[in-house]
C-alpha cells in the first residue's frame, strides 16, 4: 500500500481524509486505484492532476515508478508557460 | 537520464560561441511569420466585435461577398459544432457564437485578394448586437449582481451558491494557522492587486494556412509549438491531427503567449472555403485587444513573523480572472506563492473568475509574479517593522535540499540559498543611496517542466552532425543544442547543425514553454547522440573485428578499449562516416519521452531606483539578478534570459496595464500607450549566475527561462516603498498613482 498525499480542495472528495492508501506500482495505477477506492474524485482525475513522487513532479507519466515507501503526494494540475 | 557526473569537465559547453541564427537575423535572411507567401494567396482580414459583452442577433455579408476580390467569408457557421471542453473554449474564442465575449472578439473574417480589399469589406459585413451588461474587474465579477458571462462553465471545484463567473475554487495547506499565528510577535495583513500585462512580443501572430476540401493541409506560423497549433486546428476545425502539417517560422518573442491559437484556424477556414492559400497578419491593436494577455490578480495576505525573523504561518486568497473563459494561472498561484519559505502553518484559497476580456494566455512562469508581488511585499514590511536586513531573513527561512515545500513534497536540490548569498556579496547591496533613491529586494521561484519531447540527430558523409528538434528556437536553443551535440559527439561546435523539425518529421513535440526547451531538447539531444555514437562504436569494432564493447569513443574518435581489444589506430567520426554507406548504412540516433527530472530554478534580484518626488515617475538606477541555472550550457544566453524576464518584470511593475473603459473598451491598444521598457530606459542588468546541478539531467541543466519575471514586481514596490516611504499594493506603479501615494504621506 501507498500511502497518498491529498490536497485540501480534494479531502472532502475522499471522506475528508488528507492520506489515503492504495495499491499500485506506478503513478497510471495509484491513479486508478484512488478513483475505484473514492469515485468522488473522479472529475477532479479526469480534468487532470499532477503526482509528486519522492520530492520529483510528475505532470503526465503513468508509468512513473512508485515505491510503498514513497512520499506522494497529488497536487492540482500543472502546466507550463 | 540522471545526472552524468557531478564532476563533469566540459569541452564545449560552458562557452560562448556565436549563435547559429545570428547572421541571417542580422542581415533580414531570417524568415518570420508573416515574409511567408505563397502562388494565388489571399489575404484574411477578422471582423471584431466593438462591444465588450453582446448577443450577435445576426451577420450579414451579402456586400461583402459582392465586393470585386472577395472570395470567401466565414463565421462560426463555419466551423464545426459539438466540441466540449478546452476545445470549444479555444473555437469560441477564435470564432464568437451566440455572444461577443469581450472588446475585440473575432465574429467574422474575410478572405481577398489585397489586404485592403479585405479591410474595406469588413466594413460592409453587417452586424447586429444587442449589448449586454458587462464586467472587466475581477472583484465585481464575483459580485452577487454581476453580469454572467456564461452559466454553466465551472467545474467540479466550485461549491454551491457561488456566483456563476467563479469557475474553479481551490484550497491546499497545512498545518495549524490559529496556533502559527499565535507563535508571531507581528501579525500583517494586507491586500494587493496586480493588472493585466501583455507578453508584449515584437512580432505579431502571422500565418498562411491551406487546406483542401479533402482535409489535407499546410500551416506556416510564428509559434512557441507547432504541434500544439495542429491539435488546436484540427480540433477546432473537425480534421484528422496528421493531416495538417504544421511549419513554425522564426519567432519574434512569444514569453508564452505563442503556446496557443488565434488566426491559425480561421486562416484554414478561409482557406478551405476559398480553395486558396490565406495569409493573416494581426496589427499590434489586434494583438493587444484579441490575443492573450495574462490574468489580474486581486489578493489577500496574511503572514506572521518572530521578532528575529522566523516566518510562523501565512495564508493567502488569490482571485484571478482569466478572461472569458476559464483557465486564470490561479492553481500555479496557489502552490508558489509561499513556495520560498519554510512554512509549517500555511493556507491557500484560489478563485478562477471570467470577466469580459480576453482569453488569457501563459505568460513567463504563468501565476508566479502576481502572488511573488503580494507576499514578497509583505515580507519585505514584515522585515521593516522589525528592522531586519531582507536577505538574512529570506536566508533565515529559506528552502533547500529536504525542505517540506508549502504545497507539500520535499524540495530536491534546490539553489535559493546560494542565491541569496551571492546578492548579498554584491557590491550593490551596500551601495549608497541618495535621497529619493530606495532599494528592494525579492526571491522568486519557478518549477519548470518536461513535456513531451522527440529529437533526432544524423550523421553527414563528411562527419558533420545534424540535430533535428521540435521546439522553437526563442532565446539561442538551437546554440544551446548544438553545445551539448558537440559535448557528447566530441566535435566543435561549427560542426553541428541543429534545425527547428515541422510536425510531419518528428514525434510530437510541446512547446518551448516551461522553461523546458534547454533542459528537455537538450536532454533528449544528449540521449539520441549517445543512441548514434552507440552506432559509431559498432561501425568500428565491425571494421576492427573486435567487440562493440571493446570499442569507446572519446573526442570524436572510436578507440579500442580494454586489455583484449588489441591495437588499431581511433577512427574518426568523419572516417567512419564516409564509409557508411557501405557499412550499414546512414547511422542517426533517436530519442523520445515525456522527461520528469526538470529541476526548478529559484532567483533573487536586487533593485536600486530613483523617484521623482515631483512627477512620481521611478528610474532604474541598478538592477542585480541572480539565479540558479542548474548547468550554464550558453551562460550568455543564460545571462539574456534572466535580464530579459527582469526587463519584462519592471515594465509589469511600472507602467504596463490594460486600461479598460466604462464602455468595456480597452482603451490603449497600441505600444504608445501600453508602455513596455525599451533599452534607454533601463540600465544595464546585471547577472550572475548560480550553478546547483539539477540532478534529472545529463549535464545538470534547469530552465531559466521564466524564474527572472517572478522577483521583479515585488523587489521594484519594495525599492519605491524605500524611496517614498509609503507602501504601495496595486500595480503597476506609474507616475500618477506615486505620485498620489508621496501626497498622501502626511
Amino acid at each position: 500500500m501507498v500511502a497518498v498525499n491529498l490536497w485540501s480542495g480534494l479531502r472532502a472528495l475522499a471522506d475528508g481524509q488528507e492520506v489515503v492508501e492504495v495499491e499500485g506500482e506506478t503513478v497510471g495505477q495509484l491513479l486508478d486505484a484512488l478513483v475505484a477506492a473514492y469515485p468522488g474524485l473522479a472529475p477532479a482525475m479526469e480534468r487532470g492532476v499532477s503526482i509528486s513522487v519522492d520530492g520529483q513532479i510528475i505532470p503526465k507519466n503513468r508509468g512513473a515508478k512508485v515505491n510503498a515507501d514513497s512520499e506522494v503526494f497529488i497536487l492540482q494540475r500543472l502546466y507550463a508557460g | 537520464m540522471a545526472l552524468d557526473s557531478d564532476t563533469q569537465k566540459f569541452k564545449y559547453i560552458g562557452t560562448r560561441p556565436d549563435r547559429p541564427d545570428g547572421l541571417d537575423k542580422v542581415t533580414g535572411r531570417a524568415r518570420f511569420g508573416a515574409d511567408f507567401s505563397m502562388p494565388g494567396m489571399l489575404h484574411g482580414a477578422i471582423l471584431r466585435s466593438p462591444h465588450a459583452h453582446a448577443k450577435i442577433l445576426k451577420i450579414d455579408a451579402t456586400k461583402a461577398l459582392a465586393l470585386n476580390g472577395v472570395k470567401a467569408v466565414v463565421t462560426r457557421a463555419d466551423f464545426p459544432t459539438g466540441l466540449t471542453g478546452e476545445d470549444w473554449n479555444i473555437q469560441e474564442n477564435v470564432m464568437a457564437g451566440e455572444k461577443a465575449l469581450y472588446d475585440g472578439h473575432a465574429v467574422a473574417a474575410v478572405a481577398a485578394t489585397s489586404q485592403l480589399i479585405a479591410r474595406d469589406a469588413l466594413k460592409l459585413i453587417e452586424v447586429e448586437y444587442e449589448v449586454l451588461r458587462h464586467v472587466t474587474d475581477v472583484d465585481e465579477a464575483m459580485a452577487d449582481d454581476a453580469p454572467v458571462i456564461r452559466e454553466g462553465a465551472a467545474d467540479y471545484s466550485v461549491p454551491e451558491g457561488m456566483h456563476p463567473n467563479i469557475v474553479r475554487y481551490m484550497e491546499s495547506g497545512r498545518g495549524d494557522l490559529e496556533a502559527g499565528f499565535a507563535a508571531a510577535d507581528l501579525v500583517l495583513e494586507q491586500s494587493y492587486k496586480t493588472e493585466a500585462a501583455h507578453q508584449g512580443y515584437i512580432e505579431p501572430h502571422a500565418c498562411v494556412g491551406q487546406l483542401g476540401a479533402d482535409g489535407k493541409g499546410e500551416l506556416w506560423c510564428c509559434t512557441q509549438g507547432h504541434w500544439f497549433v495542429r491539435q488546436m486546428c484540427t480540433a477546432v476545425l473537425g480534421l484528422e491531427a496528421t493531416q495538417l502539417r504544421v511549419t513554425p517560422s522564426e519567432i519574434g518573442g512569444g514569453f508564452g503567449g505563442k503556446t496557443t491559437v488565434f488566426i491559425d484556424p480561421v486562416a484554414l477556414a478561409l482557406s478551405r472555403k476559398a480553395n486558396r492559400p490565406v495569409k493573416i497578419v494581426m496589427s499590434r491593436s489586434e494583438v493587444l485587444r484579441a490575443s492573450g494577455p495574462t490574468s489580474s490578480a486581486s489578493m489577500d495576505i496574511k503572514m506572521g513573523m518572530t521578532r528575529d525573523g522566523k516566518i510562523t504561518a501565512a495564508s493567502g486568497t488569490f482571485r484571478m480572472q482569466g478572461g472569458a473563459f476559464p483557465g486564470a494561472p490561479v492553481d500555479v498561484t496557489t502552490m508558489l506563492a509561499f513556495a520560498n519559505y519554510d512554512i509549517a502553518d500555511v493556507h491557500h484559497i484560489g478563485f478562477d473568475v471570467m470577466t469580459n476580456r480576453p482569453k488569457q494566455a501563459a505568460y513567463r512562469a504563468p501565476g508566479a509574479p502576481m502572488g511573488a508581488f503580494a507576499v514578497e511585499s509583505m515580507l519585505d514590511e514584515l522585515c521593516r517593522q522589525l528592522r531586519l536586513d531582507p536577505i538574512d531573513t529570506r536566508l533565515k527561512n529559506a528552502v533547500k535540499e529536504g525542505t517540506r515545500a508549502t504545497f507539500g513534497p520535499k524540495f530536491p536540490p534546490v539553489g535559493l540559498i546560494e542565491t541569496l548569498e551571492a546578492a548579498k556579496a554584491h557590491p550593490q547591496y551596500n551601495t549608497p543611496l541618495g535621497p529619493n533613491q530606495g532599494r528592494g529586494v525579492a526571491s522568486g521561484y519557478w518549477m519548470n517542466w518536461g513535456g513531451e519531447t522527440s529529437a533526432s540527430v544524423a550523421i553527414g558523409e563528411d562527419g558533420t552532425v545534424q540535430v533535428s528538434i521540435g521546439t522553437p528556437d526563442i532565446g539561442g536553443s538551437r546554440a544551446s543544442m548544438a553545445l551539448m551535440a558537440a559535448e557528447a559527439f566530441g566535435v566543435p561546435y561549427d560542426n553541428v547543425r541543429v534545425n527547428i523539425a515541422d510536425t510531419g518529421t518528428l514525434g510530437i513535440n510541446e512547446p518551448t514553454h516551461g522553461s523546458r526547451a534547454t533542459f528537455a531538447s537538450g536532454l533528449a539531444t544528449v540521449e539520441a547522440a549517445k543512441e548514434a555514437i552507440g552506432k559509431l562504436c559498432k561501425r568500428a569494432a565491425d571494421k576492427w573485428g573486435i567487440d562493440a564493447e571493446a570499442v569507446t569513443w572519446e573526442d570524436g574518435f572510436a578507440k579500442p578499449s580494454g586489455p583484449n581489444a588489441g591495437e588499431f589506430p581511433p577512427l574518426s567520426i568523419a572516417e567512419i562516416a564516409a564509409e557508411m554507406g557501405s557499412t550499414g548504412g546512414p547511422i542517426s540516433g533517436h530519442f523520445e519521452s515525456s522527461p520528469d527530472g526538470f529541476g526548478g530554478s529559484f532567483g533573487t534580484h536586487i533593485v536600486d531606483l530613483e523617484v521623482d518626488p515631483e512627477t512620481g515617475r521611478s528610474t532604474i538606477l541598478r538592477y542585480l539578478v541572480v539565479q540558479d541555472a542548474g548547468k550554464a550550457i550558453h551562460p550568455a544566453y543564460v545571462e539574456g534570459q534572466f535580464q530579459g524576464g527582469a526587463v519584462q518584470g519592471i515594465g509589469w511593475a511600472l507602467n504596463e496595464e490594460y486600461i479598460y473603459g466604462a464602455d468595456g473598451r480597452l482603451q490603449n491598444p497600441i505600444f504608445l500607450d501600453y508602455r513596455v521598457p525599451v533599452a534607454s530606459d533601463l540600465p544595464m542588468i546585471d547577472t550572475i549566475i548560480v550553478e546547483v546541478p539539477n540532478p534529472g539531467h545529463p549535464y545538470g541543466v534547469r530552465g531559466v527561462g521564466e524564474t527572472g519575471i517572478t522577483p521583479p514586481l515585488p523587489a521594484v514596490a519594495n525599492a519605491v516603498r524605500d524611496a517614498i516611504g509609503v507602501r504601495m499594493t496595486q500595480l503597476p506603479l506609474t507616475p500618477p498613482r506615486v505620485l498620489a501615494a508621496i501626497k498622501g504621506r502626511g
